[in-house]
């Protein structure tokens, strides 16, 4: 049975990875789960320089989700250097870094920063966060913004790049296009949607930034949705994530043309999701007589 | 530091809105240290999926156990659980009190309600006896007061409606303590754990009368092993200040390092 994919020249071993945010730099989860077993490790957004984030509240929890403002808290790229890379690069895992900044410039720089490191497996750009006043989203919603990231990304690194698209679009189908046809290796598709919640007795909202990104199964149906969009517009990797609790989420992912998933928000509440994933996924196969878990993707029956 | 399904032994009401829940979780037990926390997830939330963090009250042989107040959802579904029901637990959790060496400091703690519950095995396990101050604001807000009397500690009560012990806030009594020139308390230290208003006032004590005080904060929080950041506060730095886990740097800090201005 081959559960391994490829994401540009980066090979899983099996397709599932954990989603950036959602399982710190790796170590944090290392006593609860044998990370060797999964797909990637994708660490938290990473800047050139440190960052503070969001004042608390910064989470609230909402029906089969989460509404999260953190502000990509993080230590910069020679924070992470120091205090998580060592770990990471111990792993026999890929660690894919996420990657962000306030400009074009600085998105390149902390690529050339990371390919200059050695032993990376691939970047992911985070196109797409809602929670930051300069950067995130603003690149990821605009095709020709987006296409000016990617491009002066791939100029600067030879790693897998892969962009990660925001659901806050019309259509992610442009969007999709611009990041392959400017060199992505891979889309990974979806990010957290924007949303809000209200204490109705205080009439403040729960999130101290006001609004967030909402997260979970609650979001799993509108995930799906766009992966089958961008699907049938571009040919390289889809990663699909968004409320995956199950195999069963996932394989439902796979069908909808997605190569590979991610673990996000279930991590918090059930760390060891991606383990039963896995073997999850294993039985469906075997059941199913399926020998590779490619010939899932995009199998979905439309008549 | 495991994820385990326990089985719950027993699950009472203490008084009013407050319960004990014992589980059968021997290998958290072994591992536990005074002021670390259970990350519990709670079954019949359903649609609720985030787990909920908990003080650990007492550590014995095979169990652990929690002292907790219905507030919400999660704590409303927990207290309908059942002996030989099951929940997932990850635990123990966080960096907790540094216990007093064998003729170190004299521990006093101040506790506001459940706050208490956070100390006991604080209490247990420091070689000096001390003394302990809670306060709550009615009667049914003092808890476990028998189980720190077992141990030889003296108990001070205080309750905001005065329907119990002395009337007022716990940081009256406390104050009166510590500047009490006939007291025979040998290099006190102060130990924290309640509301963070009661947090303040400790802090503030423990600055003016130049004594260290360890605190216990309470936040909310989803992952509870330090991915998500949602239960960060501002601890002070060399250069200005940054938002440290309550659920890995903490839920214990030297009170100085807070930075109470901007903490909520």
């Amino acid at each position: 049975m081959n559960l391994s994919v490829s994401i540009g020249k980066l090979t899983l071993q099996n397709p599932v990875m954990v989603a950036s945010g959602t399982f710190g730099y790796g170590v944090e989860y290392a006593r609860l789960l044998d990370l060797n077993q999964i797909g990637a490790v994708v660490v938290k957004g990473i800047r050139l320089s440190a960052v503070r984030g969001n004042p608390t509240p910064r989470t609230a929890e909402v029906t089969s989700g989460m509404l999260n403002a953190i502000g990509l808290q993080g230590p910069g790229v020679d924070g992470f250097i120091e205090k998580y890379w060592p770990f990471l690069k111990s792993l026999r895992v890929p660690t894919i870094i996420n990657i962000w900044g306030t400009t074009v410039e600085e998105y390149a720089e902390v690529a050339r920063r990371f390919d200059a490191l050695g032993g990376v497996g691939a970047l992911e750009l985070n196109v797409s966060c809602p929670n930051i006043k300069e950067g995130g989203a603003q690149f990821g919603t605009d095709p020709k913004l987006l296409a000016r990231v990617v491009a002066s990304c791939r100029k600067a690194t030879t790693l897998p790049l892969i962009t990660k698209l925001s659901p806050n679009v019309p259509s992610v189908v442009p969007c999709a296009l611009a990041a392959e046809a400017e060199g992505s290796d891979a889309l990974a598709i979806t990010n957290s949607f924007p949303a809000m919640a209200i204490d109705i007795e205080s009439r403040r909202p729960k999130l101290a930034n006001v609004t967030g990104g909402l997260t979970g199964p609650c979001i799993k149906p509108i995930a799906i949705k766009l992966v089958w969009d961008a699907r049938r517009a571009v040919k390289i990797p889809i990663i699909g994530m968004g409320g995956i609790q199950s195999a069963a989420d996932a394989i439902e992912f796979l069908l909808a043309g997605a190569n590979a998933v991610a673990i996000g928000t279930a991590n918090f509440y059930e760390p060891q999701t991606a383990l039963s994933v896995i073997a999850g996924i294993r039985d469906y196969l075997q059941c199913h007589n399926i020998t590779d878990i490619r010939d899932l993707t995009g199998a979905i029956r439309l008549s | 530091m495991v994820e385990q399904t326990v089985q719950i032994i027993s699950n009472e009401r203490d008084s009013d809105a407050y319960f004990r829940l014992v589980l059968c979780a021997p290998e958290i037990a072994r591992a536990t240290q005074p002021g670390q926390f259970l990350h519990l997830r709670i079954p019949p939330l359903r649609d609720a999926l985030l787990r909920r963090p908990f003080s650990i009250f007492q550590a014995n042989g095979e169990t652990v156990s929690i002292l907790y107040k219905t507030i919400g959802k999660g704590t409303d579904m927990l207290a309908r659980m059942r002996a030989d029901e099951e929940l997932s637990a990850i635990g123990p959790l966080g960096h907790g009190f540094t216990v007093p060496a064998r003729g170190g400091e004299t521990p006093l703690l101040v506790a506001g309600g459940y706050g208490m519950a956070a100390m006991y095995l604080l209490a247990e396990r420091s070689p000096q006896k001390g003394i302990v101050f809670v306060g709550g604001r009615r009667r049914v807000d003092i808890l476990c007061e028998a189980e720190f009397r077992k141990l030889g500690w003296d108990v001070r009560a205080t309750t905001e409606d005065g329907s119990y012990g002395e009337k007022g806030l716990v940081t009256l009594p406390l104050l009166a303590q510590i500047q009490n020139p006939k007291s025979q308390i040998q290099n006190p230290k102060l130990f924290a754990c309640g509301p963070t208003p009661m947090l303040k006032a400790v802090a503030k004590i423990a600055e003016e009368q130049k004594l260290p005080a360890e605190i216990s904060m309470d936040e909310h929080m989803c992952c509870g092993v330090g991915v998500c950041l949602t239960c960060v506060i501002p601890v002070k730095k060399a250069s200005g200040w940054e938002y440290q886990r309550t659920c890995t740097e903490g839920p214990v800090f030297d009170s100085r390092e807070v930075l109470w201005e901007a903490a909520k």
